[in-house]
C-alpha cells in the first residue's frame, strides 16, 4: 500500500502501525473467506456492474453536488455539499450495504447482521435485507432505541429484527460487542454486515472500497464546477470513520486539506490512545488499564470511543487532521444549514459544518467541500426535545 | 507491534514455540500421562470479597489448574454469566493489578493462567504485563481475541518472562490453521467446543468432541475444552476424547447466585469425581 485511501492495506490488514486482524478464533476463518470472496468480486466487472447498477436505480446515485451561496456567504467562504442525504434511506449508508448484501448472496449465505447507532445503517441493511430477501437482525443500544424511535419502526417494518441492547454503555460499542457475540454462533450462514471502515481485516479496507463511490463522484463533480482545481479543503464527520473515508478517497493524492471531526465527547483520534477493540488496533478512548470508556455525543452514529484504523493512520502520517466539536456547536449548526439553505442534516455531518462554521475566519475565501451525509430527519424530534 | 517478519500469505512467520515446558503445562502433562482427566475452573478475578477463598477451595477440589478471569470492559467472547461476573468485579474496583497483587498471595497449590482480553494486555504494554504475570506466579495466559496471526510481539514477551501463551482453535479452525496454533499453544490448547460465546449449554455440542479429536491427531501437548461444558455429565463426555475440560459460567453462575467457596468447591469435587469415575 503507498497511497492511503487506495488500494489494500499491507499484510493482516494493515494501515501503517494499525488495523490487523484481533477476534476470536470462531470468526477468523470467516473473516478470511469474506476478505477473498471480496478482492475477487471487486475485481469482477459482473459485480461491479450490478453493484453500480443497483446504486444507481435504487439507490439514487450519483448525488449531486450543492453549493451553499447564502451560508457560504454569511461564513465568508464557498461551501459545497456533497448531498449523501439524498440517498434512498437518506444517508452515505446505502451505498456500503448493497455492496455487502450482494457479497452475501455470493457467498451463499442468508443472514444479515448488523450494528446501529443512529440507525441509519440499520436501516440500510434491513433496507438491503428487504430487497435480496435476506433475513435480517439489528442490534441497538438501549439509549438509542429511545432517541431514534422512529428508525426502530422503520427497521422492523422493512422486516428486520430489532434487539435493544442493556450492557455497558448501552449505545453503539455495546451493539458491536452484541452484534459480533451473535456472529460468533451464527456465522456459517450469516454474513455481519459491519457499518462502518472498522473492525477486523477486510472490513476497514472493503467499507472504505465500497464509500469510495462517493468520493469518486465528488472529485468530477468538483473538477467540473472549480475548472478542473481541487477544493481547498474537503471535511467530514467521523465516528467509525466511513463517510470521511468515502470522501477523503477521492482527494487524498491532491493537494486538498482533509478534516475530520470528532464529537468532543467521542474524539478517539484527538484523545485517544493506540488500543485494540472491535478487531483493529486504532486510536480508542481507554483508561489507565484499557479498559474502554463510554464516549458522549449529542449523535448516536459518532457516540463510539474507537475509529475506524486508517483514519489513525492518516494522522499518524499527518494527511489528515482531526478536529471536535461540542454539542452546543452542533445544535447551532444543525440550525444554521436549516434556516439558510432549507437543508436539515443530520446531527452527523453538522459536526462537521459545526468545524467550518467556527473556523470561518480561517477559511476565509476557501473552497470547502462537506460530506453532507445523511438526512435530518431522525433527528427532528430529538433537536425538538433539546430546542424547548 | 511493527511487523517485521512477514510469512507466507503475507502474515507475520509464527514464532518459534521455547522447548521446555513451563509449569503449567508440565502440570497438565505429567497428570493426563498418569491416566488422570484435567478439570480446570474458571473464576472471575475481583468477584466479591471472598474470591481467592474460592480459587483455594476449587484448588482444594481437584483442580488441576485454575483459569483467572481479568474482567475486561468489553468481553466479546463471553455470554451473559462471565459479562455479569464481569461488570460486577469492576464496579468492585477490579483491575489488572488488583487481580494479580491477590493472586500473588493465593498459594493455591496449583498452576494458574490468567483470561483476559488483548487491549489491558496492549494498554499495559507487552514486557510490562507479561513480567506482572510472571512476579504474581501466574504461569499462563489465555486472551481470546488474539489470534495466532497477531500473537508475534505477545508471544515473544510472554516467552521471555516465561509465560506460557495458550492459543484456542475452533470449530471453524481449518487443519492447516489448527496445526499453526497447536504447534504455538503452551501449557495447553484451548478447543473452543462450540460455535458461541461462553456460557452453560443443555447438552455437550457433538462440536467438542469433533474438535478434541482433530486437535488430538494433531500434537501431544494437552488438548482441553471449555465453552458449553456445563455438568459433570458433559465433562465425561468431552473427556472421553480430550485430556480434560474448562468449566466457566457453571461455576461463575453458583458464585453470582450468592454461593461461596464451600458451594464452588461442592461443584468442583462432583465434577472431578466424575472424571475421575470416568
Amino acid at each position: 500500500m503507498t497511497t492511503p485511501m487506495r488500494g489494500e492495506p499491507s499484510g493482516g490488514g494493515r494501515f501503517g502501525e494499525f488495523g490487523g486482524r484481533f477476534l476470536p478464533e470462531s470468526l477468523v476463518p470467516a473473516c478470511e473467506e469474506l476478505e477473498r470472496e471480496f478482492r475477487a468480486a471487486w475485481s469482477d466487472t459482473a459485480f461491479r456492474g450490478e453493484l453500480d447498477e443497483l446504486l444507481s436505480s435504487y439507490g439514487g446515485r450519483p448525488t449531486p453536488i450543492t453549493e451553499c451561496k447564502r451560508l457560504g456567504d454569511r461564513l465568508g467562504l464557498r461551501l459545497l455539499l456533497k448531498r449523501e442525504d439524498l440517498t434512498h434511506t437518506g444517508s452515505h449508508k446505502i451505498n456500503n450495504v448493497i455492496g455487502q448484501a450482494l457479497l452475501t448472496q455470493r457467498m451463499g449465505k442468508g443472514r444479515l447482521l448488523a450494528e446501529t447507532g443512529a440507525g441509519q445503517h440499520g436501516v440500510a441493511t434491513a433496507t438491503a435485507a428487504a430487497l435480496m430477501g435476506l433475513e435480517c437482525k439489528v442490534y441497538m443500544g438501549e439509549v438509542d432505541v429511545e432517541r431514534q424511535e422512529l428508525n426502530v419502526f422503520r427497521m422492523r417494518l422493512l422486516g428486520a429484527e430489532v434487539e435493544s441492547v442493556s450492557s455497558g454503555s448501552r449505545t453503539l460499542k455495546d451493539a458491536i460487542n452484541e452484534a459480533l457475540r451473535d456472529w460468533v454462533a451464527t456465522v456459517e450462514g450469516t454474513h455481519y454486515c459491519l457499518g462502518s471502515v472498522m473492525g477486523p481485516h477486510p472490513y476497514p479496507w472493503m467499507v472504505r472500497e465500497l464509500q469510495s463511490v462517493l468520493g469518486t463522484e465528488a472529485r468530477q463533480q468538483t473538477s467540473v464546477l472549480l475548472a478542473g482545481a481541487v477544493p481547498d479543503v474537503v471535511c467530514a464527520c467521523v465516528g467509525g470513520g466511513s463517510n470521511a473515508a468515502g470522501i477523503f478517497s477521492g482527494f487524498v493524492d491532491t493537494d486538498a486539506e482533509l478534516v475530520g471531526v470528532e464529537p468532543a465527547g467521542g474524539a478517539a483520534v484527538g484523545h485517544g490512545l493506540p488500543g485494540v477493540v472491535h478487531g483493529s488496533r486504532s486510536f480508542l478512548l481507554q483508561d489507565d488499564h484499557g479498559q474502554v470508556s463510554e464516549a458522549h455525543s449529542i449523535s448516536a452514529g459518532l457516540d463510539y470511543p474507537g475509529v475506524g484504523p486508517e483514519h489513525a493512520h492518516l494522522s499518524a502520517i499527518g494527511r489528515a487532521r482531526y478536529e471536535s466539536v461540542n454539542d452546543d456547536e452542533v445544535v447551532g449548526a444543525f440550525r444554521l444549514l436549516s434556516e439558510t439553505e432549507g437543508i436539515i442534516p443530520a446531527l452527523e455531518p453538522a459536526h462537521a459544518l459545526a468545524w467550518v462554521v467556527r473556523e470561518a475566519a480561517s477559511l476565509r475565501d476557501k473552497t470547502v467541500l462537506l460530506n453532507l451525509s445523511g438526512r435530518g430527519d431522525k433527528d427532528v424530534a430529538q433537536v425538538m426535545d433539546l430546542l424547548s | 507491534m511493527r511487523i517485521t517478519d512477514v510469512g507466507p500469505g503475507g502474515f507475520p512467520q509464527d514464532p518459534p514455540r521455547p522447548d521446555e515446558h513451563g509449569a503449567l503445562e508440565r502440570a497438565l502433562r505429567s497428570g493426563r500421562d498418569a491416566g488422570r482427566k484435567l478439570l480446570v475452573p474458571y473464576v472471575t478475578g475481583g468477584l466479591g470479597e471472598r474470591w481467592l477463598d474460592v480459587v483455594r477451595s476449587v484448588a482444594a477440589a481437584g483442580a488441576d489448574a485454575i483459569e483467572v478471569g481479568i474482567p475486561f470492559s468489553d468481553p466479546v467472547m463471553d455470554g451473559p454469566v462471565i459479562q455479569e461476573a464481569s461488570t460486577r468485579a469492576l464496579a468492585l474496583g477490579a483491575t489488572p493489578d488488583t487481580v494479580l497483587v491477590d493472586l500473588a498471595n493465593a498459594d493455591a497449590g496449583v498452576p494458574l493462567a490468567v483470561m483476559t482480553y488483548y487491549n489491558l494486555v496492549h494498554r499495559s504494554g507487552h514486557q510490562r504485563f507479561a513480567r506482572s504475570l510472571a512476579d504474581a506466579g501466574v504461569a499462563g495466559a489465555i486472551l481470546p481475541d488474539l489470534p495466532v496471526d497477531e500473537c508475534g510481539p505477545w508471544a515473544a514477551a510472554a516467552d521471555a518472562a516465561g509465560v506460557e501463551m495458550i492459543l484456542l482453535a475452533a470449530p471453524t479452525t481449518p487443519d492447516d490453521r489448527a496445526a499453526r496454533i497447536v504447534a504455538r499453544s503452551r501449557g495447553f490448547v484451548y478447543g473452543v467446543g462450540l460455535m458461541g460465546v461462553t456460557g452453560e449449554r443443555e447438552r455437550l455440542a457433538d462440536s467438542a468432541r469433533q474438535l478434541a479429536a482433530r486437535l488430538k491427531a494433531l500434537t501431544d501437548v494437552p488438548v482441553l475444552i471449555g465453552v458449553g461444558v456445563s455438568t459433570p455429565t458433559q465433562a465425561v463426555l468431552a473427556c472421553e476424547v480430550a485430556d480434560g475440560v474448562v468449566v466457566g459460567s457453571a461455576l461463575v453462575r453458583r458464585l453470582l447466585e450468592g454461593g461461596g467457596p464451600s458451594e464452588a468447591a461442592r461443584f468442583v469435587g462432583e465434577l472431578r469425581q466424575a472424571l475421575d469415575a470416568g
